[in-house]
């Protein structure tokens, strides 16, 4: 078997380990499936009479909109509750035994960010599963709906590389868990529960530089108007950038934690 | 040819030296017994030789390779035990075999066997398929132990594999050991508990303050020592009294505690009828006296100026031993 065979079966293996963590966590599941579920329920039962205002853009239905932006949050959400559990290792001790395998040591990382992935891959799954039962039209199809998923699971890996990078410089899962109201800001000053154009200033503005925009943008508009080439290729650098970000932060952490032992 | 050879082995945290330019030479088949307080530097060691941190100073290298330049081999040559259980509770115990198995670079089909045999070795294949979190501290030892031996390693490295295991649990893992040793691993085990030394180890080397203070087999330690000594427990009168009462008739050593002299004699049973008489014309009343042959704490006094065992109860509840400014 190849070392680059042997590390894909760990990748995988760890990634398996990381979703099974998470499921068997309430504290951990909870917030990626049932907070961004309520919150869906509450805005969409409270103010689906906003896709009336002038400006909104045309949708079938207040859900429809909304579904990319609780994909987005529950993607972020994931990679947050990745860091938390990744710290936990790290404070059990857990990541000493992966760290003394022999095993390049970014494929912990990477088994890490795979099973954030998958996660991700689930929430698009549920949101999509509650838009058709509840009668939201996805506009793009099939292949919307692949594309849509493909962008929320590669958009989680990202999210997830920062959560691993903070879970690795400071080897503590209550400082990763203090960085959940921060995920709340980015995602809220973006385009992801409300149209930018409805905006006022400066929540405008930052949302218009957003990166998150961009992702949520190229996740919504295969739900509400079909697949946009545009939109996906901007969703797609964006996407792109937040991965070389992410791994190159989670990369300098992982030297650094290796460092301190 | 020496499974692990260390020589001046040094690792700072910031100003605070842990371990000191140390030396250890371990053969191939040999179990080691690391002995040392809370604090000593035992597993700041065990991290280094195992590549779980940098060294900044000195060399090491275990199953023939260095610890830094070929960190890879030496992972592929050891199993790792580490203090408390590295164990995820939320996994079972078979998950976990399994993963390390893999983590080792063993095919899906072959770790699947290998997980399954060394549960029954360890006799946890009833329990595998429950949580590691429901596992007693005992049972989760044995686990850490089967994880460590998954890919047959020619290294073992143990931290304090039996502290806080009640005594049964404590056998149970010595024979694991020794069953093990006789297989052909070499083992690497540190330890705060003289008896574990003491019924394990081939060789024993005593860390004190980041400094090995003495090393051999226990019995040349034990020799080294030389004389065995009386232990009295004072009854009526002072300890101080007595320790007057007793003072020319041989050496006295550092108390144990405030009832008991510790009195060293140079020829042992024959020379308790001075030591009762001393007592008896000094009107020093007696609850017990023991004549002691040399132990390894014993050993531990003598190169250190003080008992282990004290120190195990004064850090009993320390989390780590590495320093504070790390």
């Amino acid at each position: 078997m190849t070392s680059l065979a042997t590390s894909a079966r760990v990748v995988r293996a760890l990634g398996a380990r990381s979703i099974r963590q998470t499921f068997r966590r309430p504290q951990l599941i909870s917030p990626i499936i049932v907070f961004p579920t309520l919150l869906l329920a509450i805005q969409t039962g409270g103010a689906g009479a906003g896709i009336e205002l002038p400006g909104f853009p045309p949708v079938q239905s207040f859900l429809q909109f909304m579904l990319a932006g609780s994909m987005m949050q529950s993607m972020m959400l994931a990679g947050n509750s990745g860091g938390i559990a990744f710290a936990v290792d790290i404070e059990m001790g857990f990541t000493d035994r992966l760290f003394a395998a022999p095993i390049p040591r970014f494929a912990i990382v990477l088994g890490r960010l795979a099973g954030t992935a998958a996660l991700g891959l689930f929430a698009s799954l549920w949101f999509f599963a509650i838009g058709l039962i509840f009668g939201a039209h996805i506009e793009g199809g099939v292949p919307g709906a692949l594309l849509a998923m493909a962008l929320v699971t590669t958009s989680a890996m990202g999210v997830g590389g920062i959560g691993a990078a903070i879970a690795l410089r400071t080897g503590s899962a209550s400082v990763v868990q203090g960085l959940f109201p921060l995920v709340l800001v980015v995602l809220f000053l973006s385009s992801a529960f409300f149209p930018q154009a409805l905006m006022i200033e400066p929540a405008k503005t930052i949302a218009e530089y957003n990166p998150l925009s961009f992702i949520v943008e190229g996740v919504r508009e295969p739900i509400i108007a079909g697949i946009d080439a545009t939109q996906t290729l901007e969703a797609v650098a964006a996407i792109a950038g937040l991965l070389v970000f992410s791994i190159v932060l989670s990369a300098r952490a992982l030297r650094h934690r290796l460092r301190v032992g | 040819m020496p499974a692990i050879v260390v020589e001046g082995l040094q690792r700072a945290f910031g100003e605070v030296f842990a371990v000191q330019g140390i030396d250890i030479a371990v053969d191939e088949g040999e179990i080691y017994g690391f002995l040392g307080p809370n604090g000593a530097g035992k597993t700041t060691t065990v991290r280094m030789l195992t590549t779980l941190l940098l060294p900044t100073g000195g060399s090491a290298s275990v199953a023939g390779h260095d610890v830094v330049a070929e960190a890879r081999q030496v992972r592929s040559s050891i199993g790792v035990a580490l203090q408390e259980a590295a164990l995820d509770p939320l996994m079972t115990g078979r998950e976990l075999i399994r993963l390390q198995a893999t983590l080792q670079g063993l095919p899906p089909a072959a770790g699947r066997q290998r997980a399954d045999a060394l549960l029954e070795r360890v006799d946890l294949s009833d329990a595998a398929d429950r949580r590691v979190g429901t596992y007693s501290g005992g049972m989760q030892r044995r686990l850490d132990l089967a994880a460590a031996l998954v890919h047959s390693p020619r290294v073992l490295f143990l931290d304090e594999p039996t502290t806080g295991l009640d005594p049964v649990s404590r056998k149970t893992i010595w024979e694991e050991v020794r069953e093990l040793n006789d297989e052909g691993t070499t083992v690497f085990l540190t330890t705060q508990y003289l008896e574990e030394a003491d019924q394990l180890a081939d060789n024993v080397g005593i860390i004190d303050s980041g400094r090995i203070v003495a090393e051999g087999t226990p019995e040349q330690l034990k020799g080294e020592i030389g004389n065995p000594h009386v232990e009295l427990l004072v009854g009526e009168g002072s300890v101080t009294a007595a320790e007057e009462a007793c003072r020319a008739l041989g050496k006295l050593l550092p108390p144990k505690d405030g009832k008991r002299v510790l009195l060293e004699v140079e020829h042992g049973a024959a020379d308790i009828p001075r030591v009762v008489r001393a007592l008896d014309e000094a009107g020093i009343g007696v609850e017990s006296l023991e004549l002691v042959r040399p132990t390894l704490d014993d050993v531990f006094v003598a190169k250190t100026g003080y008992h282990l065992e004290e120190e195990e109860s004064e850090g009993e509840g320390e989390a780590t031993e590495e320093p504070a400014t790390a």
